[in-house]
């Protein structure tokens, strides 16, 4: 019995962070949209509801409610899974996300690592959709896309270990607290720029959609998804950027710490510091989709190997070089 | 105790059914993935043994990195077309008796190396390293790694990047006609060199040498 009833505090916990990740991502979608419209001199979604805030709410009834489509000649098993995959890896990752102090469903050791690796998983969920397609559209899209991560998650990892050197420990909460005298964003600011721009192309965002650039490849991997298993694509796309975003967040701008350590403001809760944060930065991701053109294919690889490769590995070098000089290293 | 049995015996038999389908499954595109499910369960193991790094970095590099370029190689050669048919066509069945000798080969190598498997009573005690059990996984390993095993762990990093330089020489070839954009030389094009402002003559026309 006492196990039944740990087991449904445990299932209790997951739906007390699952739903409002679901919810906030549909929210994400309006904001992006609005943000984008307001570049743009438009208005934006501002119709269904107050402010137009319920307009995700009835596309994805729409959603719902469409004809699921399989193409007779897809590989029928693997084109269903695809979106499985990436909705559930999406939401997966928010496990070790701490909200605050202590306020976090698996405090585990190794939580950077988690992210990570689950973050490299997200690749098969394209190229799973793009290969099943059948169709040559999703499937250079799938390619591209497949090469842009998997480019683009070796500069972050160097980043991250940029992070790991000053703070001693892979525990997300570790690297919170480890930033209460000063956030890594001035220590590590080229750092905070590279993992931004990183993030974007880790997530597929505009400068970087190019496996979904409409003018070449239609929709890219997802050209043959409709109804119901195109909007868990979309809706796993919007939670790993809203994941990128907590991550940027956590790794340099104090994660649930006040941005002042003074009395008024350390008695905001935690998680609200943390949204705020994530708002922010999802803000600046939507306003480089407005602003920024998208780059070429052999740009983007350039710029991830070329550039952003060797300056985070000097970084590295530096960082160690400067804590070490300094006797500055993490002991724990 | 039981769910931790439970879940050793569910992810120990997802990694050997998986394992088994990577040889069985006709298409080579699903026995990538069936490898990418036993790399998942194994890392799930270590994981459930306490070895949560291990697990990790068993999920970041093989799952993340190694099984993407063996979908790419695989989806590239388009060998999922293929009827796997090589038992039963008249021209490739001379390779059997050679398949067959390798694989009982291997069957007796490992029939041997598993005979003379030796179960110690306690790992832990046994080893002659200072490992305290206070420490996280990556701390203690960190510790080991960069101070008792610096030479080797420095070889094998050697060995790698030398693969990796071997790799890019074999691959490399230098193409001649190709046409290669200068970066710099795009960005710094000024308006003066790129637009001319004419007046044209009626009737007359431009000549434009290109």
């Amino acid at each position: 019995m006492e196990y039944l009833s740990s087991i449904f505090q445990e299932v209790y916990k997951i739906l007390f962070l699952l739903i409002p990740v679901l919810v906030s991502v549909a929210m994400i979608v309006w904001l992006d949209r609005r943000v984008w419209a307001f570049v743009q001199k438009r208005q934006g979604p501002n119709v269904v509801g107050p402010f137009g805030l319920l307009q995700s709410l009835a596309d994805a009834l729409k959603y719902i409610f469409k004809e699921i489509i399989i193409p007779a000649s897809s590989n029928k098993v693997i084109f269903i899974l695809a979106p499985i995959i990436t909705m559930t890896l999406a939401l997966v990752a928010w496990a070790v996300i701490p909200f605050g102090e202590s306020q976090v469903l698996a405090d585990i050791n190794v939580g950077i690592l988690y992210i990570f690796a689950v973050s490299s998983l997200g690749v098969y969920g394209i190229i799973m959709g793009g290969w099943a397609s059948n169709s040559k559209y999703p499937f250079l899209g799938a390619i591209r896309s497949a090469a842009q991560m998997v480019s683009y998650e070796v500069s972050i990892g160097i980043i991250i270990i940029n992070v790991l050197l000053c703070v001693g420990s892979l525990n997300l909460s570790d690297i919170v607290v480890a930033q209460k005298e000063m956030w890594f964003v001035i220590p590590l600011f080229p750092m905070f720029i590279i993992f931004f721009i990183s993030s974007l192309a880790e997530t597929n965002r505009p400068p970087f959609d190019l496996p979904e650039a409409e003018a070449e490849l239609v929709a890219g991997y997802q050209t043959e998804y409709s109804g119901m298993m195109y909007a868990m694509f979309w809706l796993g796309e919007y939670a790993n950027i809203l994941l990128m975003c907590a991550l940027g967040s956590i790794l340099f701008l104090g994660g649930w710490l006040s941005p002042i350590d003074l009395y008024p403001f350390t008695l905001v809760p935690g998680a609200v510091w943390l949204i705020f944060k994530i708002l922010l930065l999802f803000i600046l991701f939507a306003l480089v989709k407005a602003t920024v053109p998208r780059y070429r294919y052999d740009q983007l690889m350039r710029l991830g190997w070329k550039i952003f490769l060797p300056l985070s590995l000097i970084y590295v070098i530096l960082t160690a070089s400067y804590l070490f000089y300094f006797n500055l290293l993490p002991t724990n | 105790m039981i769910a931790h049995a439970i879940f050793f015996y569910i992810f120990s038999l997802i990694a050997i059914v998986s394992a088994i389908m990577v040889t069985v499954s006709k298409n080579t595109v699903h026995s990538v993935f069936f490898l990418i499910l036993d790399f998942i369960s194994i890392s799930c193991l270590f994981i459930m043994i306490g070895a949560e790094f291990l697990g990790m970095i068993m999920l970041i590099v093989y799952v993340g990195a190694v099984a993407v370029l063996f979908l790419f190689v695989v989806m590239m050669l388009n060998v999922a077309q293929q009827k796997n048919q090589w038992l039963l066509s008249e021209d490739s069945s001379k390779h059997i008796p050679v398949g067959l000798i390798i694989s009982t080969l291997i069957f007796f190598e490992l029939i041997i190396v598993i005979g003379g498997w030796k179960y110690k009573p306690d790992l832990f005690n046994s080893s002659n390293l200072d490992i305290s059990r206070e420490l996280s996984n990556t701390h203690s390993l960190g510790q080991i790694l960069y101070t008792d095993y610096i030479h080797i762990f420095q070889i094998s990093g050697m060995i790698l990047l030398i693969s990796m330089i071997g790799a890019i020489v074999l691959t490399f070839r230098q193409r001649e006609g190709v046409k290669k954009q200068s970066y710099l030389k795009q960005i710094s094009r000024e308006r003066s060199e790129g637009v001319e402002v004419l007046d044209v003559a009626s009737n007359k026309g431009v000549k434009i040498d290109d």
